[in-house]
């Protein structure tokens, strides 16, 4: 696989593409977080995990938590990028029967790692697997990509302190900051900033960048990987809907699936973005 | 010699770190109440103290299990169970191998008062497809308990106690997983009942037996998944069901019995343990006050079956 920064940023246009499609089947999901999360997931998956099927339960993996667990058609996505998904499964998203629940399940669907859709829960869990590769001195690291609307939950902040005490520099959390939630522009609803500040003082080793970047989502991730006795969080500013003019909005393409007109119209905008 | 079943799992707890590597141990700043201290001193690098921090146990448990670990996470009932919908998608849902170890049951914890008693924890933790939950009655159940969980690869919920139990079981006994105990035989009824009051229910139908009353009692110590066919076959053979728990009547063992019953052998029941908050007192006062030490159960149990 060609792994260039054109070629990557080629690939997440692609699953942007298979995003759509997936929603459109499904009928119902979350469009604006997932187009806002995929360019993150395409340099994390594709140049530092290096998911494949054979690596996918290996008991040594580097693994990835997605806790704003309704970004998974991203996810799925990408997973499917790396052959872990025959690809023309994607489109079963959320019916019944298919392995690819509306949020993510590790008991449906192993790879997914952990159950989350349960907003603020996911740090915790990756907290415990960089823990468990801690104490066995294994080499793996352990993602974990939030929401900013589910950085307002309290257990959110249990972890945020408890994290840095038990000097987890195996842990890299990856903020998908798109400045949105249901009910209107998070900033609005309940502000986190100022975050960087906050987080520097709970002694996280805090980078900030442009999430669709992809030049640097990957020299974050890279300098993330320091064992400095600090775990590691990089707020990546991003557009909620991102690649579709239409939906690149705060609060309007949430939570609700394209039709058929919309469809079209955004896949014929990301087709124009492959050219 | 009474003795609480917190105690017997702190010291089964270190005994089991001997010879299960993977095993590893939480605490969110109670270890000296839920005795994980002793664990906490042996083998310090398996010991997580957590701080005061519930959610975040319960999560970072659930990482730890889906990575191989076999953690055991221990707060106050209460406070543990009470972070309910962390543990339902966690550990639940993520079909995560942590046992939750639940102390300070009941109302049995005494002057505390209500906000450390935990009443309502089984009835949470039953609604959970996957969840295993065990409530151990004496010292020697306690320590089986605490062996079968460790190797037992399942979400699991250990119910133990504050207060000192005695011993119901001799040296022989055999912990069944799932099986119903039987400590006492008779016909007119039978009584389940669970954790720290059992001693209570079968001192009470042994004194039930001069008013020409004889009365089975079982010890359920495992109430997820329940001996339903064993508790059918009780029904139908003495026709009249008692429940005894220090835990609400809303589904808990009462609960859980009511519910095969009403679908395999609708029997007229009693179901005695609490109904109302608790409240401050002394251990003893509080089971006089709630009926639930023996001179109550058997003036329920009595008037039950006369009425």
């Amino acid at each position: 696989m060609d792994l260039t920064i054109p070629a990557l940023q080629r690939s997440a246009n692609e699953m942007r593409i298979d995003i759509i499609r997936m929603l459109h089947a499904a009928g119902s999901g979350h469009p604006g977080g997932s187009l806002s999360l995929i360019d993150i997931l395409t340099v994390v998956f594709l140049r530092y995990i290096k998911r494949t099927k054979e690596n996918a339960l290996d008991p040594d993996r580097h693994r990835l938590v997605l806790s704003k667990g309704h970004g998974v058609p991203a996810l799925y996505a990408v997973l499917a990028r790396c052959g872990v998904i025959p690809h023309e499964d994607l489109i079963t998203l959320r019916q019944v029967g298919s392995y690819l629940q509306g949020h993510p399940h590790n008991g449906s669907f192993a790879p997914v790692e952990a159950s989350t859709g349960s907003l603020g829960q996911g740090l915790s869990m990756a907290q415990g697997m960089a823990m468990a590769a801690k104490l066995d001195k294994k080499p793996y690291k352990v993602y974990c990509v939030m929401g900013d609307g589910e950085t307002q939950e309290g257990q959110a902040w249990e972890a945020l302190l408890s994290a840095p005490h038990h000097k987890l520099d195996n842990l890299i959390v990856i903020l998908d900051y798109n400045k949105g939630q249901i009910d209107g522009p998070t900033n609005e609803i309940l502000n986190l900033e100022p975050l960087g500040d906050k987080l520097r003082a709970f002694n996280w080793d805090v980078q900030e960048i442009d999430g669709h970047d992809l030049a640097a989502i990957d020299a974050a991730v890279a300098r993330a990987q320091a064992e400095n006795g600090q775990p590691h969080f990089i707020i990546a500013n991003t557009i909620k809907g991102k690649g579709v003019s239409f939906m690149e909005h705060p609060t309007e393409w949430h939570g609700k699936a394209p039709n058929a007109a919309e469809t079209e119209a955004a896949i014929k905008e990301l087709e124009a973005l492959l050219n | 010699m009474a003795k609480a079943t917190r105690v017997s799992f702190g010291e089964e707890l270190v005994e089991l770190g001997a010879t299960h590597p993977e095993l590893v141990v939480f605490d969110a700043d109670l270890s000296k109440s839920t005795q994980s201290q002793h664990f906490a001193a042996k083998y310090p690098e398996r010991f997580f103290e957590m701080g005061i921090q519930e959610h975040n146990m319960i999560g970072a448990a659930a990482g730890m299990a889906l990575s191989g670990k076999k953690p055991f996470i221990c707060s106050f009932s209460t406070f543990v169970v009470g972070r309910f919908e962390v543990i339902r998608m966690s550990i639940g849902y993520s079909e995560a191998n942590v046992t939750v170890v639940g102390t300070h049951c009941g109302v049995a914890i005494g002057e505390d008062g209500y906000s450390q008693m935990a009443l309502e924890d089984i009835a949470l933790m039953r609604t959970l497809p996957n969840m295993t939950i065990i409530q151990p009655a004496d010292d020697r159940e306690a320590k089986a308990a605490v062996r079968f969980l460790a190797d037992h690869q399942n979400p699991a919920f250990l119910r133990l106690t504050r207060q000192g139990l005695e011993d119901l079981h001799g040296d022989d006994y055999e912990f069944r997983f799932g099986k119903a105990d039987l400590l006492r035989d008779g016909s007119d009824a039978v009584i389940f009942a669970t954790g720290g009051v059992v001693y209570n229910a079968l001192k009470a139908a042994e004194e039930l037996e001069s008013e020409g009353l004889s009365i089975r009692v079982v010890n359920i110590h495992t109430i997820a998944p329940l001996d339903a066919d064993f508790v059918v076959q009780c029904a139908k053979e003495t026709g009249r069901v008692i429940t005894v728990e220090d835990h609400s009547i809303v589904g808990g063992l009462g609960g859980a019995v009511a519910e095969v019953l009403g679908e395999r052998q609708p029997t007229l029941m009693k179901r005695i343990g609490m109904t109302e908050y608790g409240r401050s007192g002394t251990p003893e006062d509080l089971y006089v006050h709630f009926g639930l030490d023996r001179e109550g159960v058997k003036r329920q149990v009595a008037a039950f079956l006369k009425g």
